[in-house]
């Protein structure tokens, strides 16, 4: 499968046939080069929907750079993207209709309530206040933050700030779900919830998720884990597969090579 | 349709919110005109000796003439500062939450342009509010009369500093939208001295003036407070106007990213 992405796109089926999988999170023969620095260098990985898919690599692995694209903050090189069965280049609005976003940057709004921000976030995909008051209150009950609903997004600490970002980006009822380093900048414990809400998520409501993080703790045995370095797919399998014998921090380690320094602790 | 005029209203909702929740921004908007029309057109009162032109029809004073060239000066500046909160957004994230929305990228950057400009509408009627109380007054007919003027003016500068913001990488330019941007567009325009008067003491400046698209809206503005449609201005401005959004669209359409990354 792998050599077959390297053959390129002359290699991949006729554009439409294997968008007919239903469903399907696919990326296939994905570069991206600001100027002469080459930041993915053809990545292509597939996953299954209802799968929690973790995207591990260190910093400056071109983690940030696949998110701009698969989110169509940035274009460029033609590729393969399928989002949810979705084409991404020949349908991108349809597509970022079946995607739910929590970026790295923090993008919430500080000087509205929880419940106008997410108001707020609705009626840029079209969804009225009045049809998205039920949609905000389940979100919010599902990531526990009903009760903080009209408090300023100011008050929040980091974890309830997230938890508020990742709510928000399920209120359209997206397919996929698309995190980039969710968890940056909190502590111990935040960090942990935020990852088991999102693993139930994928469980209890089959979203695919997609999970960027350089943090081999925030990954269960049974998650899909894509490793990306220096813009390249260095393995694609189960995190218990990738681990082996020993955990998955080592194997992590041993394949991007000793040079990417420490990897625990939230950094930013 | 629904949908977009949902998030329409929601983008122009949260500027307004913004807005308010910055009282210190609507108090300077107010304050840098009216130090203009007390001070400044004080002392130039007598310094500058003012015909008779038209939309004008009797002798007027120098606060009186400076009046609309403020009101395009309040635009400008809520024009520039809403590139820079564009700026500030594009830094913060939030700007990516309008860049990922599944609606059209015009549609949702027009909804901002008429947010600033709705902001812009408002600050420009309590400015002319506080020159009426100063004793500076229009004919009643003009303050409904230049609203549509306004509307424009700030829909043509919101769209400037929309394409601006689009190529600032960081907050400390705004200093450099300053020095290159809104201060020549102020000072080589009508706002503060009728274009006769710089023609008298260069040509080349004049031919500057003229063509600057700040005093085609200063000019537009300027007749409509009297009630009367100035064409050629209303002609410059709103070319002007399709001109900026088109860069601004342009200036975030996510092809670029190819030459530079978003992050």
């Amino acid at each position: 499968m792998h050599a077959l992405w390297k053959q390129g796109c002359a290699a991949c089926p006729p554009r439409g046939a294997w968008l007919n999988v239903a469903g399907v999170f696919s990326v296939r023969g994905l570069s991206h080069s600001y100027g002469a620095r080459l930041a993915l260098d053809d990545v292509g990985f597939d996953v299954e929907p209802g799968q929690f898919c973790a995207l591990l690599g260190p910093n400056g692995a071109g983690k940030s750079t696949l998110f701009s694209r698969l989110t169509r903050l940035i274009t460029g090189t033609p590729a393969q993207i399928a989002i949810a069965g979705v084409d991404l280049e020949t349908n991108p609005r349809k597509a970022l209709a079946r995607m739910g976003i929590v970026f790295q940057q923090p993008t919430l709004d500080l000087d509205l309530t929880v419940f106008q921000n997410l108001t707020y976030f609705a009626a840029l995909h079209g969804i009225s206040a009045r049809d998205a008051r039920p949609r905000i209150t389940a979100a919010l009950e599902r990531l526990d933050m009903a009760e903080r609903a009209h408090e300023k997004a100011r008050a929040l600490n980091g974890g309830h700030r997230r938890r508020t970002e990742i709510a928000r980006a399920l209120l359209h009822h997206p397919q996929v779900l698309l995190l980039d380093e969710a968890t940056v900048g909190l502590d111990a414990a935040a960090r942990e919830q935020i990852t088991a809400h999102v693993h139930a998520l994928c469980a209890d409501e089959g979203l695919t998720v997609l999970w960027a993080t350089h943090l081999t703790d925030e990954i269960a045995p049974d998650d899909q884990v894509v490793i990306l370095h220096r813009g390249r797919v260095l393995a694609d399998a189960k995190a218990r597969d990738i681990a082996g014998a020993g955990d998955l921090k080592t194997a992590f380690l041993a394949l991007t090579g000793a040079e990417t320094g420490p990897t625990s602790g939230g950094t930013p | 349709m629904t949908a977009y005029l949902t998030a329409m209203q929601a983008i122009i909702w949260r500027e307004g919110l913004r807005f308010v929740h910055q009282r210190e921004r609507f108090v300077a908007a107010l304050v840098r005109p009216l130090v203009w029309l007390v001070v400044f057109a004080a002392g130039f009162r007598a310094a500058l000796g003012l015909s008779i032109i038209p939309p004008y029809q009797t002798y007027i004073t120098y606060e009186t003439y400076i009046v609309p060239g403020l009101c395009g000066m309040v635009i400008l500046f809520n024009g520039m500062q809403s590139s820079l909160s564009l700026v500030y957004d594009r830094e913060m994230g939030s700007m990516r939450l309008l860049l990922t929305s599944p609606l059209p990228r015009w549609w949702l950057l027009v909804s901002k342009l008429l947010g600033s400009s709705a902001i812009s509408v408002v600050q420009v009627y309590v400015f002319l509010g506080l020159a009426a109380v100063f004793g500076v007054t229009m004919p009643p007919v003009g303050y409904i009369a230049v609203l549509p003027a306004l509307i424009l003016a700030g829909l043509m500068l919101g769209g400037l500093g929309l394409f601006l913001s689009s190529w600032i990488r960081q907050l400390e330019n705004f200093a450099g939208v300053m020095n290159f941007v809104i201060f020549p567009m102020f000072f080589l325009s009508s706002a503060l001295y009728p274009l006769w008067k710089m023609a008298e003491s260069s040509h080349a400046l004049f031919l500057i003036c003229s063509v600057n698209p700040f005093t085609q809206a200063v000019e537009l503005i300027r007749f409509a407070l009297y009630g009367e449609f100035n064409a050629p201005a209303f002609g410059w401005t709103a070319l002007a106007t399709l001109v900026f959004v088109g860069l601004a669209i342009w200036g975030y359409d996510p092809s670029r990213g190819k030459k530079r990354s978003l992050a």
